[in-house]
């Protein structure tokens, strides 16, 4: 019966196809245009996931750049031995040295031909709290220089800097404590007349964490030992364990319930979201194996778990390309499966096991979460460690965690070095992977 | 002996095993290596490790084993009437430090060794001793503390000297060992072979000891949450909100929604997106195309995920708020701050565009090019065999790597931190601020808060949590990816 139907509805319609095959019928314009649409639908996702690259990539560097510039005020200050000395014998000695820099700011301005009515202490608001420190540590430290008159690059405060960005605008200063137009107008007269200045800001790259008051002093620079230290842990660590491991599991480990256990194991820890790791770190080195928190060792530590699978499985893939052929030859000749491993396997899988730690490494330089619960976040990258037990031992950060640190501080020009710490922690990784790409098509040999 | 020169003499002696095992292997064959049965360096290598594995391990296991006997020795010397006031742990810790403090002092030449054993609170005010060297107590040294600091030094001494001996005495057997074994007869290599494959097994067996510590971590500290708070109202309850004076609710609800709502609109972001991609780029795009945009698309794979929570934080919250706020592009005024469900869930969504690209990509490669040409052959267009055939025979597969980026969403951590909110509710507006199970187990284990508080504990709970529902998701997706690729292998 539906047989019939079916052919005679089939009948009904073949009359109305008339014309040759070349012309194109109702239908197949309707799927000529489906196929077209869908082509396009697949276009566009790819053009639409491009586009959020370039976004992210455009934001970062917006917002970032001016990081890397940093507006200093040069003002001549003379470094009078009895001030100095009283000074030095009050208890808060910064602010006496203020009031030598503020004297001097005071000459440079009537020098400059600017007249104000501001009194000194609102005319410091304009520097930086941390530039008396600095004018003190150089005293300190060339004290050949007391009795002179010194040239100082002094940090401007994040307002006067931001305002020379052009983050912060005489509207947002309405509302301002700290500065307000006058202070502005002073800034445009000095920044023509050569006195205030953005200069390229080496004390981001390589300078410390600053307090919540000083974001013009923040330093990416001490929490970047931090993460060198760390990824040397993870280096150590996880290369010749990750290594060890792919060879038991690739060359020697019969099929049984162990291997099985341990691969079943293997491909569950690649997909354990980070936060877990951290947890461990947190209860098995902190709590339980009483080590310092905030390490670097720690963090080293908990990285290392989280990218031994990483590493075993590209290092499993290397070692499985290298063909059985250089295995047997090796044991025709009388070597032992061992050395056989060792003497020939092993330097031909070189290259892609070398490709596959750096890709951890970078993965392991850019994780924060795990970070977090062992204690690296905070104001704790404000002193360079000094020697190599202390980078390991004492609190520090890292780069991911001081980006994170800086996010959630209240003043907004933490943001653009957060932003500025971000385009430092692409370049490394950038740079990682490049050299993991040049491995590959350098060494990798095709069998 | 300090641990550090302990460890520098055990390899001194682990060096000298080597010298010693080549040199009695070729001094028995007549310095002929020839006549020997393995190469001398298998000689040497055997006199190594039998020197310095034996002791290392013995060091590895006395020293938890000796912190574990101290601990004992020292706690039992604390009132129970001290130990309820605040916890054991917390008095321990105390007197850990003091023990600490009485070290630097010694060191710093503060105290005499004679005193530092010997002092009482009754005469010196320990504390300030102590903050001379710059050891800062929180509360002053009761003499119970003090007591039982001296006497965690004692025990601590005799420990580290015992130590010491056992260490030395080990790897001196060793070579002593190393001395009668290493002739010309002796199977050097299968020796030195059999140790270095029981090293290979070692290194593997470290993924299972990983996934035993995550375990053990999250339930010991699971189980002491449960003990503190029902589980009950753990799992069902539909508040959350801490406090660390107590009288806190901590309902896990609220933050299982969260989590997935915006794993949800993750997915709605990113499924469509990477499928379409993947399903363009394996099927439509040419070679140059290809080579061009998929290393394209991965490099949002590599970028951290701070990167991402910033960008939500920053740049797309604000965005948002500039469109669907008060006073916005549409003037719905449905979103109060730039921190939002929606926030979160777009910029994971983006994070998660080249997840799930790659992964279907290499499924819609794994199906049969038969299958293809078959459909081809018998008239449908691209579109139709794309949609008619390869989808479903790569379904299982897609079903697979959709489950593995949702387990991923669940876990990510960053992106929720910076870009979901703070604040836990039970809402179906996308616009409002909600919070995860991943941003409250950092904010709960980074605050002050002690370890021993039910609301720092909860954080175990949650992790747990996490961790079951991220390895069940796990489990199915690469059943389900396995099962579909013996269809065709």
């Amino acid at each position: 019966m539906t047989d019939t139907t079916a052919q005679t509805g089939r009948a009904v319609a073949a009359p109305a196809r008339k014309g040759s095959l070349l012309e194109v019928d109702s239908l197949t314009r309707k799927r000529n245009a489906a196929e077209a649409r869908f082509k396009m639908y697949g276009l566009s996702a790819v053009i639409v996931g491009l586009l959020f690259l370039v976004a992210l990539l455009a934001t970062i560097l917006s917002n970032g750049t001016s990081a890397f510039t940093q507006t200093f005020i040069t003002i001549p200050v003379p470094l009078e031995r009895a001030e100095i000395e009283a000074a030095e014998k009050s208890i808060v000695k910064t602010s006496k040295y203020r009031a030598i820099i503020g004297t001097a700011f005071a000459n440079v301005l009537s020098s400059a031909g600017i007249e104000t009515d501001m009194s000194a202490k609102d005319l410091d608001k304009m520097m930086s709290s941390g530039a008396a420190a600095s004018v003190r540590d150089f005293v300190l430290a060339n004290p050949a220089s007391i009795g002179t008159t010194h040239t100082f690059d002094l940090l401007a405060s994040s307002r006067v800097d931001g305002y020379l960005k052009g983050r912060v605008t005489r509207e947002d200063l309405i509302n301002d404590k700290n500065l307000d137009a006058a202070h502005l107008d002073i800034v445009d007269r000095l920044s023509a007349a050569g006195i205030v200045q953005k200069r390229f800001n080496w004390q981001f790259i390589f300078g410390a964490d600053a307090s919540d008051s000083r974001p013009e002093q923040a330093g990416i620079g001490v929490s970047m030992i931090g993460s060198f230290f760390m990824m040397l842990v993870v280096l150590v660590l996880s290369l010749p364990i990750g290594v060890a491991a792919s060879i038991y599991l690739e060359e020697f480990a019969p099929k049984n319930r162990f291997t099985d256990l341990i691969e079943v194991n293997i491909s569950n820890l690649a997909a354990v979201p980070s936060i877990v790791f951290g947890i461990l770190g947190l209860a098995a080195f902190i709590q339980f194996a009483h080590l310092p928190q905030s390490a670097p060792l720690v963090g080293g530590l908990v990285l290392t778990l989280m990218t031994l699978p990483t590493i075993i499985i590209s290092t499993r893939a290397s070692l499985k390309s290298v063909p059985p052929s250089i295995r047997n030859a090796a044991l025709g000749v009388g070597a032992s499966k061992m050395q056989s491993v060792f003497h020939h396997v092993l330097p031909l899988a070189m290259p892609g096991i070398l490709t596959g730690t750096i890709i951890g490494l970078a993965q392991a330089l850019g994780e924060t979460a795990p970070l977090l619960l062992i204690g690296m976040v905070g104001f704790i990258a404000s002193n360079v460690p000094d020697g190599v037990a202390a980078g390991f031992l004492d609190p520090n950060s890292a780069m991911p965690a001081q980006i994170y640190e800086w996010a959630k501080r209240a003043d907004p020009a933490f943001y653009e070095r957060a932003w500025g710490g971000i385009i430092i922690l692409l370049l490394f990784l950038m740079t990682m992977n490049i050299i993991a790409i040049i491995l590959r098509r350098r060494f990798e040999r095709r069998w | 002996m300090s641990l550090p020169i302990l460890v520098f003499v055990l390899l001194a002696l682990s060096v000298a095993g080597y010298v010693l095992g080549r040199g009695r292997a070729m001094a028995s064959a007549g310095g002929d290596a020839r006549k020997l049965h393995s190469l001398p360096n298998y000689y040497g290598w055997f006199g190594f490790l039998v020197a310095l594995l034996p002791a290392a391990l013995m060091l590895l296991l006395w020293l938890p084993a000796q912190s574990v006997v101290i601990d004992t020795q020292v706690s039992a010397m604390i009132s129970d009437r001290s130990a309820a006031e605040s916890s054991r742990g917390l008095v321990m810790s105390d007197v850990e430090r003091v023990a600490e403090g009485l070290d630097l002092a010694v060191d710093a030449g503060v105290l005499t060794e004679e005193q530092a054993a010997s002092i009482r609170t009754e005469f010196t005010d320990v504390r300030e001793r102590l903050g001379e060297v710059g050891v800062a107590l929180g509360s002053d040294v009761t003499s119970e503390t003090l007591q039982a600091a001296q006497r965690y030094r004692a025990l601590s001494s005799t420990g580290d000297l015992l130590r010491t001996l056992a260490v030395v005495a080990a790897a001196l057997a060793g070579l002593a060992f190393v001395y009668r074994r290493a002739a010309s007869t002796f199977r050097a290599r299968n020796a030195v072979e059999a140790v270095v494959r029981w090293i290979l097994i070692l290194a593997a067996s470290i993924a299972i000891l990983t996934t035993v510590g995550i375990i053990l971590s999250l339930i010991f500290n699971t189980v002491e949450f449960f003990s503190l708070y029902p589980a009950w109202d753990f799992f069902f309850g539909l508040t959350w909100s801490p406090s660390f004076g107590g009288g806190s609710e901590l309902g896990i609800l609220p933050l299982l929604w969260a989590t997935l709502y915006i794993s949800f609109i993750a997915l709605a972001v990113s499924v469509p997106i990477g499928l379409f991609a993947a399903i363009y780029l394996s099927e439509y795009a040419g070679p140059a195309v290809r080579a061009v945009a998929k290393p394209l698309l991965e490099v949002l794979a590599g970028i951290p995920t701070i990167v991402y929570g910033l960008f939500a934080l920053l740049t797309v919250g604000p965005l948002l708020v500039d469109i669907f706020g008060d006073g916005g592009v549409l003037g719905v005024g449905w979103m109060g701050g730039g921190t939002a469900v929606m926030t979160a869930g777009l910029v994971m969504g983006i994070m998660l565009i080249p997840f799930v690209s790659s992964l279907s990509d290499d499924i819609i490669n794994a199906v049969p090019q038969a299958m293809r040409d078959g459909s081809l052959g018998l008239g449908a267009t691209h579109s139709e065999t794309v949609k008619q055939v390869i989808l479903p025979a790569a379904l299982p597969g897609i079903v697979g790597a959709i489950l593995l980026a949702g387990s991923r969403a669940i876990g990510e951590t960053m992106i929720v931190v910076l870009g979901a909110g703070a604040a836990a509710r039970l809402s179906l507006n996308p616009f409002e601020a909600m919070t995860t199970v991943t941003a409250k187990i950092v904010s709960q284990l980074t605050g002050d808060a002690d370890f021993a508080s039910p609301e720092a504990l909860v954080a175990f709970a949650l992790g747990m949590t996490l961790f079951v529902i991220t390895l069940g998701l796990n489990v199915i997706a690469l059943y389900i990816v396995r099962k579909y690729r013996e269809q065709y292998e």
